[in-house]
């Protein structure tokens, strides 16, 4: 690797034998204008500087890299699109943490340049349901240049169920077609009604479901009605248009006693599998993951708000996991992010860490039969 | 209680004989143990008394064997088998000597001075087997604990801001206490779980700090490591 005292011949020489993640973040650079180059790596340098990571001039070698690589050799990239997920707002004021990390997400995208073709909100907009939560969530929402698709999470659902969310932001299920990709967003936090034979009322009903290990509430499922829509909304496109589902909680069983889980997974994807290309972008799980399962992938949306621990049983081989983010940080492991929308429908999908070097899952690498996970063990804070 | 053992006892004065006295338990070998604990004389210098548990065992000097103990005598062997009861699976040995000073041997230690009734510190350390009882009040004290930390966990109210500890540690999960005390480098001191629990209600949580014998400190604290306990220390992981 490249060492801070390194002459350039030896840097040269250590770009030579350069890692495939250090190809990536070079080809996502690699259309940059030299100005935004140059802005683009001092944003890097000052971030990393700033967090005392890297000293500022390590930068310096992405300059040499940057005339290395060739040029003519375009990104397969059709569209981006960003994503803002899970940011759990409390309505009191812009000063709270939860409200200036979604600040923070919103100038992250609208620093993109290009600008994505839309943002999607991955869900959990608000942490209690309530009307002023929401409120305040699209208030700061306002604030993105791109266009917003909105998607429902528990956590905006549970108080009156979805009354509110519904009236703001409009049907919690619909599809569209976008540069020749169909996206479905569903609603995948119904739960069965736990609440009327116990008595509870509405607060106490978001209160349960707010509790990630909160043992009282049901587990989530798409349900019945939706995936009627579901097969009725796919009865009319081809099996060759590429799919991109967006769903809070992720469309496969993974740990129910957090409802990383989704009860009717294996229904929902037996109406998906017909179709040769399909991704599924999930919130609610708030870390890196990663998963494959036949023609699907599956991947999951940075939290503005808190990285969860990975649970105890059933992470998927795919996923290459996030070392224990740093409790003393208030932005480690948290973040936002971009996909980008290859040309044969697949999708590269970018995690934004804001106190940690992006992270690239490559469609390819996915497709590849060699399983990425194991990961890294890093220090336990 | 001691109301209850006397007038059992007095009770049993008149039949202790037929039910205690005249048991005669276990081979000679563990008699000649049993005596020996105590320091009482072998057995045609001594009349020995086994309780109904073939574990309680009182040795009255003075009374060759064979003959008949004195009714005063007789009281006092049945008040302490039925003072000794109170340890159900002990096996204890009282020596009862010629001046009535009586010698304890318990739990491979001798004690001197005992009176029925009275403070039994080899014995009473023990606890003997806990009774179903027993078992359940302990268990249910700390169920009370835990469930106390649970709630204070998932509730905003020690907390400044709306924020709960399990949001980000759903089951206790990323708090490890099983690695305290360790150097904990952000704080640049070693810490106890109490001090990092403290670090996040003044941090993330926005709240004030517990002190270290506050009930809420000592919930949260039973609540964490009643969630971890077993679990395998896994770096960088929870």
């Amino acid at each position: 690797m490249y060492r801070n005292d390194m002459t350039r011949k030896e840097i040269e020489r250590a770009f030579a034998e350069r890692s495939a993640s250090d190809q990536r973040l070079l080809q996502s650079l690699q259309n940059c204008d030299r100005r935004h180059f140059l802005r683009t790596s001092l944003k890097f340098a000052g971030m990393a500087a700033a967090a005392s990571l890297v000293p500022a001039h390590a930068f310096q070698l992405v300059n040499v890299a940057s005339a290395a690589t060739p040029a003519g050799a375009a990104p397969d990239v059709a569209f981006r699109f960003a994503y803002v997920s899970d940011s759990h707002l409390y309505a009191r004021g812009m000063t709270h943490r939860f409200a200036k990390a979604v600040v923070k997400a919103v100038e992250d995208v609208n620093a993109l340049d290009p600008q994505p073709d839309f943002v999607l909100f991955g869900g959990d907009l608000a942490q209690l349901g309530r009307a002023d939560e929401l409120a305040l969530g699209q208030q700061i929402l306002k604030g993105l240049k791109a266009p917003i698709r909105m998607m429902v999470g528990e956590h905006d659902w549970y108080l009156d169920l979805g009354e509110k969310w519904k009236e703001m932001f409009g049907p919690d299920h619909y599809s569209f077609d976008h540069k020749g990709i169909h996206f479905v967003v569903l609603n995948s936090v119904v739960e069965k009604d736990f609440w009327t034979a116990k008595g509870y009322t509405p607060e106490q009903r978001m209160a349960i479901v707010a509790g990630l290990d909160d043992s009282r509430q049901s587990p989530f499922e798409v349900g019945e009605p939706q995936r009627e829509w579901l097969k009725q909304d796919l009865a009319k496109i081809d099996k060759k248009t590429p799919i991109i589902v967006f769903s809070h909680s992720p469309l496969y069983k993974l740990y129910k006693g957090w409802n990383f889980w989704t009860d009717d997974a294996e229904q929902v994807q037996a109406i998906l599998k017909p179709f040769q290309t399909v991704t599924v972008i999930h919130g609610h799980t708030h870390q890196l993951l990663t998963n494959r399962i036949g023609n699907i992938q599956f991947h999951g949306l940075l939290s503005t708000a808190w990285p969860w621990p990975y649970a105890p049983e059933g992470l998927p081989a795919y996923t290459v996991q996030m070392v224990r983010p740093d409790p003393f940080n208030q932005f480690d492991g948290c973040g936002d992010g971009s996909v980008d929308v290859l040309a044969k429908g697949r999708v590269n999908k970018h995690y934004n860490l804001w106190s940690r070097n992006p992270r690239i899952v490559t469609a390819q690498e996915l497709a590849g039969s060699s399983l990425p996970g194991g990961g890294y063990q890093g220090p336990s804070y | 209680m001691k109301a209850t053992l006397v007038s059992g006892s007095l009770l049993l004065g008149t039949i202790a004989l037929g039910i205690l006295g005249v048991v005669v338990g276990g081979s000679s070998g563990v008699l000649s143990e049993r005596r020996a604990l105590v320091g009482a004389p072998q057995d045609w210098a001594s009349r020995a008394v086994w309780a109904c548990d073939q574990r309680k065992l009182v040795v009255v000097e003075g009374v060759r064997a064979g003959e008949k103990i004195p009714p005063e005598k007789a009281q006092l062997v049945a008040d302490v088998l039925m003072d000794l009861m109170r340890f159900c699976n002990e096996e204890i040995t009282v020596r009862i000597g010629t001046n009535q000073v009586m010698t304890v041997a318990a739990n491979g230690q001798v004690y001197e001075d005992y009176v029925p009734g009275g403070p039994l510190p080899i014995v009473k350390a023990s606890f003997g087997e806990p009774t179903p009882r027993e078992l359940q009040i302990w268990k249910a004290e700390l169920d009370k604990l835990v469930a106390e930390g649970d709630r204070l966990f998932h509730s905003d109210e020690i907390g400044g801001n709306g924020i709960a500890c399990a949001m980000c540690h759903p089951n206790a999960s990323n708090t490890h206490p099983e690695t305290y005390p360790k150097f904990q480098t952000q704080l640049k001191k070693v810490a106890m779980l109490r001090d990092m629990v403290n670090w996040c209600i003044l941090n993330p949580l926005e709240g004030k700090e517990l002190t270290a014998d506050d009930p809420r400190m000592h919930a949260l604290e039973a609540y964490i490591l009643s969630q971890r306990r077993g679990k395998a220390l896994d770096a960088g992981k929870h």
